[in-house]
């Protein structure tokens, strides 16, 4: 399973989300910190759920990291995060 | 607390707008730093920019201290803002300008 798969899978079950998207951006800062060979260090997440409800923004990207804590010990560097409740 | 958590609690709070970024305000190291650097240049605030990059202790301990893996992370008056999504999503929203209006920093007319 690739990183972005596994992300997918996170997001997926933890916050049955109604919009998912996972892109793999880490072409885009080749040569910058945090790549490396292989790319899946930099990715960009847009996520609408009924989780994040009455959820500050800082609240809702707290969620979203904690989701995926184990993927930064994995070498993830970079995660661009929209994260919406539905209506939004 | 620790060593590096004091010395970061005497940043955001000595001083009204922290960036923690990679590189400085004249020379962003990452494009997300950068997005940061140009919304507070183009709202004309002051702010302090601190670059992780080179200091190691500070690079860990900021993310430790906001519990929020990633940098650029900005502090208005000691409080935790966001990151680079947050910041940018908040600025066009003007909900950015309301806040440092709120806690009486100023910000450049026009913007």
């Amino acid at each position: 399973m690739t990183l972005k798969e596994w992300i997918a899978e996170q997001l997926a079950v933890r916050f049955q989300p109604s919009v998912l998207s996972v892109e793999d951006e880490s072409d885009r800062h080749i040569g910058h910190a945090g790549w490396r060979e292989g790319g899946e260090t930099h990715f960009r997440i847009d996520i609408v759920s009924e989780a994040f409800s009455g959820k500050s923004r800082v609240d809702r990207h707290r969620m979203v990291n904690e989701a995926l804590a184990e993927a930064f010990s994995r070498g993830l560097h970079a995660l661009a995060i929209s994260a919406r409740a539905p209506g939004e | 607390m620790t060593d590096v958590h004091t010395r970061i609690d005497n940043e955001v709070k000595s001083n009204d707008v922290v960036l923690f970024m990679k590189g400085t305000p004249q020379f962003p190291m990452c494009g997300f730093s950068g997005q940061v650097v140009q919304i507070l240049d183009y709202l004309g605030v002051p702010y302090k920019g601190i670059n992780v990059l080179e200091d190691q202790d500070i690079r860990q301990g900021i993310k430790d201290y906001s519990n929020w893996p990633t940098i650029p992370q900005l502090y208005v008056k000691g409080e935790f803002i966001g990151g680079c999504d947050i910041t940018r999503e908040m600025f066009q929203s003007g909900e950015l300008q309301q806040l440092f209006a709120t806690k009486g920093i100023p910000v450049r007319q026009s913007a």
